[in-house]
């Protein structure tokens, strides 16, 4: 019999019972809530007169409608205002621990659950939202899901799940330097589709994956979503505990020791089979920046804009014309000839303290271009934010001309008042280029932090390694 | 969700086809952070002359006279009498939690749209499917007759007529079991609490630290 891969490990110890449809009942280990899609799961819960199974599972935070500028002023969008409101008061009558706005805790969900030991290798973790495949940088099983889903967790401490097909992506070898994880990630996106890996959970795997640091994993992991997979993972190894190790919520004392042997064993035996194996050569990959409104529209900073007219397929070839029609772009123009308009350096996908490291290190002794109109640093969480603080970062960034912000999704999505006015172009490292996300009429270029940091000095897009 | 035995109750009759899910409920209500409380706006834009916001007072609004829910005689009705395709449009399950919290249970029509009819189950209301002669005839009937009501039976799968005829219906199994159980997806899981417990206390030797309070 072949061995097992990560994910069949995970599945069958979080297995609860088989139901007779064929689906599992799966145990989750750890919640993570968010005021955006929880106000109904907990009110079914008052509704029904249930309570949680294990309060202690989950952990909340106010991320998306949070103001990223002054917080003594509190939220001027009244349906923001009421949803983070619920949040709270959700929180205080099921007993459910929560950092609010004006916690230093606070942050994206996906930034402060890693950074809290909340998520931890081995287990599986939920949240009301897509993007939870960044905990699988942890050796977890992590997957978003729905308010109604939220719901069923908060009372039975369970989910009921049909298992996946498996998919290895390997990324062979080592990238050259200045290659990031989200130029991985978009190649990696590139080249099996954002439909490639629906109905698959992925395990990113080779030497370039090995070589990224956490943060990059879960940048990898995080944007499992965009090409379809619900979730994404990477195995266990040195650097995952030294990550953990001596977070608030990671295990202590005997605890950590008995963990840490538990955990050595999460990863694909050497003879597991996965339904699909991709293979991408690391040296290959150039920094990425996306053209058009799907993530998988995305080129080398050195190329053209591709040209609808050279494709084939009549459906592509729409789509592409579509496409660079909203993006307002001519076909064959050079990517370094795009100029943005603003810069949004944040989200779960780029927003932790290594990410603003390498975006520092291209602003230091630079000045924005005086055609940005706006360049914005948003750290994931307000630990993040003290962190670079007491590293200088926010004074680098200040300098050169950027606006340091406080924590929350901000412009990721646009549900406060951080957003693009219609036809503004943006580099941005989130993880949506889709119509309208960033602001009704946006246009979204997504790119590594360094990569934006150098397109906000240059005024347009730039291959960082070529800047002077 | 509240247990389905039999209903006795009035009928209203929504003379459409293709009723969306935004004209059950329409788009503005879905940024609530309620399930509950949207039954005033049931049908908004057609039960009411000017325009409807979240957090508005229904009570003042000026009444469309022409709307069927606005007729004295089908106030407290529990059935809707609906045409075909009945429910067709967004996934979101505003428009049976709108149906609910106004009061009805029961729809009958001679179609439904595929996802709303889940949704309907998942909330406690029962989606039956009629043929379009039967579903006209009730129309008829309900029109000419004030306080029209009939009797639906989920265990034997029967609806009664006030003149005795009876017509059977179909409902998958389970969906029945469900909704005669006041069972949903959570009260389906709770049933395997045992098992749940059972897990936790072999995980907690395994992997005790997953149990560790923070
Ligand atoms: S940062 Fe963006 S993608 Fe991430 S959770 Fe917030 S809105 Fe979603």
């Amino acid at each position: 019999m072949a061995g097992q891969t990560l994910y069949d490990k995970l599945w069958d110890a979080h297995k609860v019972r088989e139901n007779e449809d064929g689906s599992t009942l799966l145990y989750i280990d750890r919640q993570l809530v968010h005021e955006v899609t929880s106000p109904q799961a907990f009110e079914g819960l008052r509704l029904a007169d249930r309570k949680p199974w294990r309060v202690d599972t989950n952990l909340a935070t106010p991320d998306h409608n949070v103001p990223t500028t002054d917080r003594q002023q509190g939220i001027s969008d009244p349906v923001s205002r009421l949803q983070v409101e619920t949040l709270d008061e959700n929180c205080a009558s099921f007993g459910i621990t929560e950092f609010k706005m004006d916690d230093v805790r606070q942050g994206i969900v996906h930034v402060i659950g890693p950074e809290q030991g909340a998520t931890l290798p081995g287990m599986t973790v939920v949240c009301g939202d897509s993007h939870t495949s960044t905990h699988g940088a942890f050796g977890a099983l992590a997957f978003g899901i729905g308010t109604s889903e939220v719901e069923h967790v908060l009372a039975t401490q369970c989910l009921v799940q049909q298992k996946s097909r498996s998919m290895l992506v390997s990324v062979d070898g080592q990238c050259a330097p200045g290659i990031s994880a989200k130029d991985i990630v978009l190649a990696v996106i590139s080249e099996i589709g954002t439909a490639g890996g629906t109905g698959y959970a992925i395990e990113f795997a080779g030497e370039a994956i090995r070589n990224l640091s956490m943060e990059g994993r879960m940048t990898v992991c995080n944007m499992t979503i965009e090409a379809g997979a619900r979730a994404g993972m990477v195995a266990v190894d040195d650097k995952t505990l030294d990550y953990v190790s001596g977070r608030p919520f990671a295990p202590q004392a005997d605890h950590w020791e008995q963990a840490v042997s538990a955990w050595h064993e999460l990863h694909s035996d050497a003879d597991a089979e996965f339904d699909r194996v991709v293979r991408i050569d690391a040296a290959s990959i150039q920094p990425q920046v996306t053209w058009g409104t799907s993530p998988e529209m995305t080129v080398a900073v050195g190329d053209r804009v591709p040209d609808p007219a050279a494709e084939s397929d009549p459906v592509k070839r729409e789509g592409m014309g579509a496409a660079l029609a909203y993006m307002g772009l001519e076909p064959r123009m050079a990517v370094t000839d795009i100029r943005p308009d603003k810069v949004f350096i944040g989200s779960c996908t780029n927003s932790r303290i290594e990410d603003l490291r390498a975006a520092a290190a291209v602003a230091q002794g630079r000045m924005v271009a005086g055609t940005i109109k706006l360049a914005m640093v948003v750290p994931g969480s307000g630990l993040v934010k003290q962190q670079a603080e007491a590293e200088g970062l926010d004074r680098i960034f200040v300098d050169a001309g950027f606006e340091w912000r406080e924590p929350g999704c901000s412009m990721c999505l646009a549900m406060n008042a951080d957003r693009l006015e219609p036809g503004e172009r943006c580099a941005s490292t989130s993880n949506r280029n889709f119509e309208g996300r960033q602001g009704q009429g946006g246009r979204t270029h997504l790119v590594s932090p360094a990569m934006a940091a150098a397109a906000a000095v240059a005024g347009h897009f730039v291959d960082v390694r070529d800047l002077d | 969700m509240e247990k389905f035995a039999t209903l006795n109750g009035i009928v209203a009759p929504l003379d459409r086809a293709n009723v969306d899910t935004d004209a059950i409920i329409p788009k503005q209500f879905l940024k609530s952070i309620k399930r509950t409380g949207f039954g005033p706006n049931l049908f908004d834009e057609w039960r009411y002359l000017d325009h409807g916001e979240p957090g508005r007072d229904n009570s003042g609004r000026p009444l469309n006279p022409d709307f069927v829910l606005n007729q004295p005689r089908y106030q407290d009705a529990q059935i809707l009498l609906a045409r075909d395709n009945f429910g067709c449009g967004s996934s979101r399950e505003h428009a049976p939690w709108a149906l609910l919290d106004y009061g009805f249970r029961v729809v009958i029509a001679p179609g439904f749209a595929d996802i709303f009819f889940n949704n309907c189950f998942k909330n406690g209301i029962l989606p039956i499917v009629l043929d379009a002669s039967i579903v006209d005839q009730f129309f008829k009937e309900v029109t000419k007759t004030e306080g029209y009501r009939l009797i639906v039976d989920l265990a034997a799968q029967e609806i009664k007529s006030p003149a005795g005829q009876v017509i059977p219906f179909e409902v998958e199994e389970f969906r029945k079991h469900r909704l005669l159980n006041g069972l949903d997806d959570i009260g389906l899981t709770l049933q395997h609490a045992d098992d749940i417990r059972a897990y936790e206390q072999r995980r907690k030797l395994d992997a005790p630290w997953l149990f560790d309070a923070p």
